[in-house]
C-alpha cells in the first residue's frame, strides 16, 4: 500500500500544504480516461493545462501529497514565461520572482566574462527570472484546480502499466490500496528517475559525466544584485567550479563541484557543507556572514535522451524523456516546451483532427530539440566539469589565458536554454513563401513578441489554437479565405484570425491590431499588405506568405494536420 | 605511406627555426615540470588564434600526433 508522507516538508521560507489523498474507496468505480498524466511536476501540470485549453480533459496522478522538496528549478527563461503566460501563471511569477539578465564569470578574483542577455522593448518578459520551483508548482496546481477539465489526485502512485491496442491499463496504488484505470493515452511526466521508463525497459542515448555537484539553498543577507555568479578554480576548491544565484525570500543558491572521489554522503555532512559555504563566502568578501541552510542535494551532469518519446500509448515528457545538465537552465525550461508541444499534438489526435502521424511529429521535433540541447549543454558541461585529462588541460589553459587574452572569454558562455526552431518539421508548409521573406520568424521558429502599447504585447493575444496573422489594411478579408477558415472551424479546428495594420474594423477578423507605426509588420518582415503567418497552437510558425490565398491556407492546414 | 604534412605558405627559415627552438626550450624550462603541459596548451591556443584557420589547425594537430 502506497503511504506518502503526511508531514509537511521542512522549509524556512515556503509553507507546504499537505493535500488529502484521493482514495478509490471513497469514489465510484473509475471510468475510462482519455489522458492520464503521471506526475504533477512542471511538465505534467503544463501538459494538463494546455490540454484543457484545447478542450481535452485529463487526470493527473501525483504520488506525493505536496509540491517539490526544495527549490530545484529556480531559473526560468523568457520563452518559458511566454509558455507559462499561455497557461495563466506568468503574472504571478513576475510578481514574485527576481528578473535578471547578466552573468559573471570569475577567475583568480578577476571578472573574466560578463554575459549580457538582450532585453528589448518588444519583450514582455526578462531573459531570466528566478523563483523557487515550489511556487511555480503551486501556481500551476491552483490553475489546474480552477479548470473543470483537470482532476488532480494526490497520493496516487502509478505502479504498473499494461499496454493493449488502443489503450493502457494502469494500476494505481493509494493509501487505501490499489485500483485500476483504463486510459487512451498515458503521459509519463514522472521525472528523471521515471518508474514508467524503467518498467518499459527503455534505454536513453547520450553521456553521463563523472563528478558531483552540491546544490545548497541558504538564507543570507548578501548585498549583491540578481545576476549569475560563476567562480572557476578558486583557492578553496582547486580545479572545481562554484555557481551562485539569488532567489526570492533572501535565499541564495550555492552550487559547488566536489573533488574527484568524494561521495555525496560525505559532501552532505553538515560540517562539510558549513566549511565549504563559509569558504565560498570568505572568497567573495563576506567572511563570517551568518546563514541558515534550507535545503541541499547532490547531482551529476547527464546528457541523455530517449530516442523516441512515444511508446505505444505511453508518451514521455520532461525529465522522464531526457536528462539534461543544469548548466544553461535546461531542465524545467525544456520541459515547458515539451509539454506545450505534446498537449496540442495529442489534443488534435484525440479530437480526430489529425492522425497519429502528428504524435510521431511531436516525438521527432522534441527528440531533435533534446539532441540540440545535448550538443550545446555538452559543451558547457565539458567546460564546467571537464570529463577527461585533455578537457581539464584545455579548460585550465583557457582560464589562465582569459586573464589577459579576450579571444578565449566567450568560452565562458554557458549557452542558456532557448527555444528549438523546428526548421525541418514535416508540418511546415512546402508551398508557401517562407524563402521569399527577408526577415521575421521563419518555418518552425517561435513567434516574435511585439510591444503594441503600454502593457500590451502581441503574444498576449495569441494561443489556444492555430493563429492566422493577416497583415492587411483592407476593411474586409477576402470571402474565399473566410470560407476556408469557416470550413476548418466546422470540423473542429480552433483557428483565430488576427488582422494587423488596419485603421478600423476588419470584417471577418476575430481581432484587429492597429500597428499604426508599422512596427509589428517590420518585426515579421512584411513588405506589403496581404502577407500572413500561420502559427501552430504552440505558436511556432508553420507557414507564411507574402500574399495569402484560400487555396494555400488550406494546403498549409492540411500539412500541419497530417491524417 | 603518405603522411599528413603541415602545409604552410611561409615556412620558417633556418635562423627563425633555431630561434623558435631555443625560445620554446627556454620557456618550457621557465614554466617548470608542473606547468609544462598548461604552458604548452596555452601556447597552442594562442597559435590557433593567430592561425585563424581551424582546418589547418586540425592538420597540424594530426602531424603532431604522428610518431609519438
Amino acid at each position: 500500500m502506497h503511504q506518502p508522507s503526511t508531514e509537511a516538508r521542512p522549509s524556512i521560507y515556503y509553507h507546504y500544504q499537505v493535500f488529502q489523498p484521493w482514495l478509490p474507496t471513497e469514489h465510484p468505480a473509475p471510468t475510462r480516461q482519455q489522458v492520464v498524466i503521471a506526475g504533477a511536476g512542471p511538465a505534467g501540470l503544463v501538459t494538463a493545462l494546455e490540454l484543457a485549453r484545447l478542450g481535452v480533459p485529463s487526470l493527473v496522478l501525483e504520488s506525493e501529497l505536496q509540491v517539490s522538496q526544495g527549490s530545484r528549478a529556480i531559473v526560468f527563461t523568457r520563452r518559458s514565461m511566454e509558455i507559462l503566460q499561455q497557461v495563466g501563471v506568468a503574472e504571478r511569477i513576475s510578481a514574485n520572482g527576481l528578473p535578471w539578465r547578466f552573468g559573471n564569470s570569475y577567475y583568480r578574483g578577476q571578472r573574466v566574462f560578463r554575459m549580457e542577455a538582450p532585453h528589448e522593448p518588444d519583450d514582455r518578459f526578462f531573459p531570466m527570472i528566478n523563483i523557487q520551483q515550489q511556487y511555480l508548482e503551486q501556481y500551476l496546481i491552483e490553475a489546474c484546480q480552477a479548470s473543470p477539465l483537470i482532476e488532480l489526485r494526490w497520493g496516487n502512485k502509478l505502479v504498473q502499466v499494461a499496454q493493449q491496442p488502443g489503450s493502457a491499463c494502469l494500476t494505481v496504488d493509494t493509501p487505501a490500496g490499489p485500483y485500476q484505470l483504463d486510459t487512451a493515452w498515458l503521459v509519463a511526466a514522472d521525472g528523471a528517475r521515471s518508474g514508467i521508463r524503467s518498467a518499459l525497459g527503455l534505454q536513453m542515448e547520450g553521456a553521463s559525466y563523472e563528478g558531483f555537484f552540491v546544490i545548497a539553498d541558504i538564507r543570507i543577507d548578501l548585498p549583491l544584485p540578481t545576476e549569475r555568479l560563476a567562480y572557476f578554480d578558486p583557492d578553496w576548491n582547486r580545479g572545481n567550479t562554484i555557481l551562485m544565484h539569488r532567489e526570492p525570500h533572501g535565499i541564495w543558491r550555492v552550487d559547488y563541484q566536489l573533488p574527484a572521489g568524494e561521495t555525496p554522503e560525505d559532501a552532505l555532512r553538515p560540517e562539510s557543507l558549513k566549511q565549504r559555504i563559509d569558504a565560498q563566502l570568505a572568497m567573495i568578501g563576506h567572511a563570517g556572514a551568518p546563514w541558515v541552510m534550507d535545503w541541499c542535494s547532490v547531482y551529476s551532469a547527464r546528457t541523455l535522451t530517449l530516442p523516441d518519446f512515444v511508446h505505444g500509448r505511453v508518451i514521455f515528457t520532461g525529465d522522464a524523456a531526457h536528462m539534461l545538465p543544469i548548466f544553461g537552465v535546461r531542465g524545467a525550461n525544456t520541459a515547458f516546451q515539451d509539454a506545450q508541444s505534446l498537449a496540442w499534438h495529442l489534443a488534435f489526435v484525440l479530437k480526430g483532427l489529425a492522425g497519429e502521424a502528428l504524435l510521431a511529429n511531436h516525438s521527432a521535433e522534441r527528440v531533435g530539440a533534446a539532441r540540440e540541447i545535448i550538443d550545446e549543454a555538452g559543451k558547457s558541461t565539458r567546460f564546467m566539469a571537464p570529463p577527461s585529462r585533455g578537457f581539464r588541460l584545455l579548460r585550465d589553459a583557457v582560464l589562465s589565458l582569459s586573464l589577459s587574452q579576450p579571444f578565449v572569454r566567450p568560452l565562458y558562455h554557458w549557452r542558456t536554454s532557448r527555444p528549438h526552431e523546428y526548421s525541418a518539421s514535416r508540418l511546415n508548409s512546402p508551398g508557401d513563401d517562407n524563402a521569399l521573406f527577408m526577415a521575421g520568424p521563419a518555418h518552425g521558429a517561435p513567434p516574435r513578441n511585439v510591444r503594441l502599447a503600454a502593457n500590451d504585447f502581441l503574444l498576449d493575444h495569441l494561443g489556444g489554437g492555430f493563429d492566422l496573422l493577416v497583415f492587411s489594411d483592407a476593411p474586409a478579408l477576402p470571402q474565399p479565405l473566410l470560407q476556408v477558415v469557416a470550413d476548418n472551424r466546422a470540423r473542429g479546428v480552433p483557428l483565430r484570425i488576427t488582422a494587423i495594420g488596419a485603421r478600423g474594423p476588419v470584417a471577418g477578423a476575430d481581432q484587429v491590431l492597429a500597428d499604426a507605426d508599422g512596427h509589428c509588420r517590420r518585426r515579421y518582415g512584411v513588405p506589403a499588405t496581404g502577407a500572413a503567418y500561420l502559427l501552430r497552437p504552440d505558436q511556432h510558425v508553420c507557414a507564411r506568405w507574402l500574399t495569402l490565398d484560400a487555396t494555400r491556407l488550406q494546403a498549409a492546414l492540411n500539412t500541419a494536420l497530417p491524417q | 605511406m603518405s603522411r599528413p604534412q603541415p602545409h604552410h605558405p611561409t615556412a620558417l627559415d633556418i635562423a627563425g627555426l633555431e630561434t623558435v627552438y631555443d625560445a620554446l626550450a627556454g620557456a618550457i624550462d621557465q614554466a617548470g615540470p608542473d606547468k609544462t603541459e598548461l604552458f604548452l596548451v596555452k601556447l597552442a591556443m594562442l597559435n590557433a588564434d593567430a592561425l585563424a584557420d581551424p582546418e589547418r589547425f586540425q592538420r597540424l594537430l594530426q602531424a603532431a600526433l604522428q610518431d609519438l
